[in-house]
């Protein structure tokens, strides 16, 4: 009755034009976040920044683009990650992995173009190589991303909001 | 509402927005499609489209500089000028349509409704909003709230914190949206790539940084979030074509010079300080990935026994997408009397806080205190029915901002979830029940009564609950959105916040370490 996705109903494709107040991003889902605490889907790239396992001032910038399955992974100061020995590192991996728990399977691979079988796992499918990728700006929008938390709140009204309603739990 | 009342609303034509509605939407349609492909290409349909939506204003003050508008975008040559213009006509028809829903809804409902106070030849006149189709009833001139009560000005409390002065003067961050709103009109929905969207960034963060500005920026972090997302656009199937219409027109508004920034505090002037008892409605939860706002819905009984009030209070907290569901609440956690009222269901005590024309009331945690136990149903049953209705302020009348609370009962609910009052069915929008709270689907389903706010959007009335008389295991309860504003207290809903940890001070410690370098 009130299901406005583009192919939810018969004329679900005319009523997604015509709402204005719709989830256009999908909520993400909610996940840990001490090991890789920032993900996203973004510029051409599944992109992220996991944290060091043995220094917790050093964290490592992985990407991994959409289509060529190219990776990197380097620190936040451009320094290769040892663990690349012609293949994904373990940060990579991890990135991959929360990035499911964040999205889903099926956006992030439909997003790199991935073809994943029943019962394998994203990771295990891509195939690219080495390809150095710039950290600095995935660091720079990691940075931007924490800034959020410090802007300040406000009591004054927010009407352009109302475009954006809260989304719950189906059933 | 009564049957009756349903009946009265849904009964008429045309989406039920009155005569001129359905011709109004078709002329923003023919508009909106223009931007899907860009203005650089209009195809001669899409033009006369264009002009169409110009021809609409030709009785009116706006009709030559709209008519100069259409024939310059036509030809190839967009200034900012045009689109200003264009956007300010898209403006005004959604405002008319707004304001016959309104007042469709007033009547219906036999809600008495606050008149704008007019401040003539105010500077601040907004551009645009002044203007209506002739097919259309005359609205007011837009204009700033007015200062003055009983002819005392008042003084202007300090509601924000101050933080650290703006990087840049908000005149260059707002040309800085002016013409990424413009290179995004010429190229279309269809033609945005990563480059275009990224190019919103730098902009997004200076607005940030400007406390007056936040309107703007809120709207434009989501807004440019969305269209990353749906990148590569190109080949997407289906595009929420009026709703990035909306956005894009209302974003192109606020960054006019002096919108937001009018007046020297940046902060709209309270219409008046009030005291009272606030009797809580309920919650409507807004959010997108950086962003999220509680708004309250209350009536007013104010201290000095005057008519009670409908009334707004709002707390917006930005946040990273990454924190979800129950773990909002936290955000907002230095409101704690509002937090305790809505997760308690008690009645608030406020002194000297300020009320804007709007009818919404900014909020001061310190200048409030939990009072009584107060069931959100019984408010309505009792304090709705009476309670004066706020005004709309000109810039925000668009059929997305109506949000009025009534009170539905008696009804019988059909297979789909629709509320069968009296045999006319009334639509429940329970995609809308936001994820931090208790209210699901399921127990609108069981319930006999609720509160909720009566929404329109794609051409017809919906039901938004916000909290409910229900029948769980035979057993009378009342369930609300805010009931977790405190914390989740069903133990599944605690467990699975504590399995996700704690987002927000995992990100709190990293931006500890990483930011200050």
């Amino acid at each position: 009755m009130t299901d406005r996705s583009p192919n939810g109903s018969p004329n679900g494709a005319s009523a997604w034009a015509r709402h204005s107040r719709l989830r256009v991003v999908p909520p993400v889902q909610p996940r840990k976040l001490a090991k890789v605490p920032f993900v996203e889907l973004a510029d051409g790239r599944l992109q992220g920044v996991v944290s060091s396992g043995s220094d917790i001032g050093r964290v490592y910038v992985s990407s991994i683009a959409a289509g060529t399955h190219n990776y990197n992974c380097s620190t936040n100061n451009n320094r290769p990650c040892g663990g690349l020995y012609g293949s994904p590192c373990k940060h990579l991996r991890a990135l991959v992995a929360e990035a499911v728990v964040q999205y889903g399977a099926d956006r992030v691979s439909r997003y790199l173009r991935v073809e994943v079988p029943e019962g394998a796992e994203p990771a295990d499918c891509l195939g690219g190589v080495h390809e150095p990728a710039p950290a600095a700006v995935v660091f720079s929008r990691f940075l931007r991303h924490l800034a959020y938390l410090e802007v300040p709140d406000t009591t004054l009204p927010i009407p352009e909001l109302h475009w954006f309603p809260a989304t719950g739990t189906v059933g | 509402m009564l049957a009756v009342q349903l009946a009265a609303l849904l009964g008429g034509e045309s989406g039920n927005a009155g005569a001129g509605a359905e011709e109004a939407l078709a002329l923003l349609d023919g508009f909106d499609d223009a931007l899907v492909h860009g203005l650089a290409r209009l195809a001669d349909e899409r033009a006369d489209a264009v002009a169409a939506l110009a021809a609409a204003f030709a009785a009116t003050p706006l009709g030559d500089r709209l008519a100069e508008a259409a024939d310059a975008v036509v030809s190839g040559s967009i200034t900012q000028e045009h689109l200003t213009a264009l956007a300010g006509g898209r403006v005004a028809l959604s405002g008319a349509v707004h304001d016959a829903l309104l007042e469709g809804l007033d009547t219906a409902l036999g809600r008495e409704r606050a008149e704008w106070p007019p401040t003539p030849g105010d500077p601040q006149t907004a551009g645009g909003t002044g203007a209506h189709p002739a097919a259309q009833p005359a609205a007011q001139p837009a204009a700033q709230p007015a200062a003055q009560l009983d002819g005392q000005p008042v003084a202007q409390p300090s509601t924000q914190p101050s933080t650290q002065p703006p990087a840049q003067p908000a005149g260059n961050v707002l040309g800085g949206v002016r013409s990424w709103l413009r290179e995004l009109a010429i190229t279309g929905w269809r033609g945005v790539d990563h480059d275009l969207v990224s190019a919103a960034d730098q902009v997004i963060e200076a607005l940030l940084a400007v406390p007056e500005l936040r309107r703007l920026a809120v709207l434009l972090d989501g807004f440019a979030a969305e269209l990353r997302a749906s990148c590569p656009i190109g080949s997407v199937e289906h595009l929420p074509v009026r709703r990035w219409a909306d956005l894009w027109t209302r974003a192109l508004l606020l960054s006019q010079d002096g919108v937001l920034t009018g007046d020297p505090t940046g902060e709209p002037r309270p219409a008046a300080m009030v005291s009272g008892r606030l009797l809580v409605l309920g919650v409507d939860v807004h959010e997108h990935g950086t962003a999220v706002q509680f708004q309250m819905h209350a009536v007013l009984e104010p201290a000095d026994g005057g008519t009670s009030r409908l009334v707004r209070t709002s707390v917006t907290v930005a946040k990273v997408d990454t924190i979800v569901g129950t773990a909002l609440w936290k955000l907002p956690q230095r409101h704690k009397v509002l937090l305790a009222a809505l997760a308690d269901r008690r009645s608030i005590e406020i002194a000297d806080v300020p009320l804007l024309d709007s009818g919404d009331l900014v909020w001061h945690d310190d200048r409030a205190f939990v009072s009584k136990p107060a069931d959100p149903l019984a408010t309505a049953r009792l304090c709705l029915p009476g309670a004066l209705a706020p005004a709309v302020p000109p810039l925000d009348r668009a059929p997305v901002r109506i949000a009025e609370p009534v009170l539905v009962e008696g009804y019988k609910v059909t297979k789909d979830g629709s509320f069968d009052l009296g045999g006319t069915l009334l639509a429940v929008d329970t995609e809308r029940l936001p994820d931090c709270g208790p209210l699901t689907p399921k127990l609108v389903a069981a319930s006999s009564a609720c509160v909720g706010l009566m929404r329109w959007d794609g051409g017809r009335w919906t039901l938004q609950p916000l909290a409910v008389q229900a029948k769980v295991k035979r057993e009378a309860v009342v369930v609300a959105t805010g009931d977790w504003a405190l914390g989740p207290t069903d133990p599944k809903a605690a467990k699975a916040e504590a399995r996700a940890a704690d987002a927000v001070a995992v990100l709190q410690e990293r931006a500890g370490r990483l930011l200050r370098r």
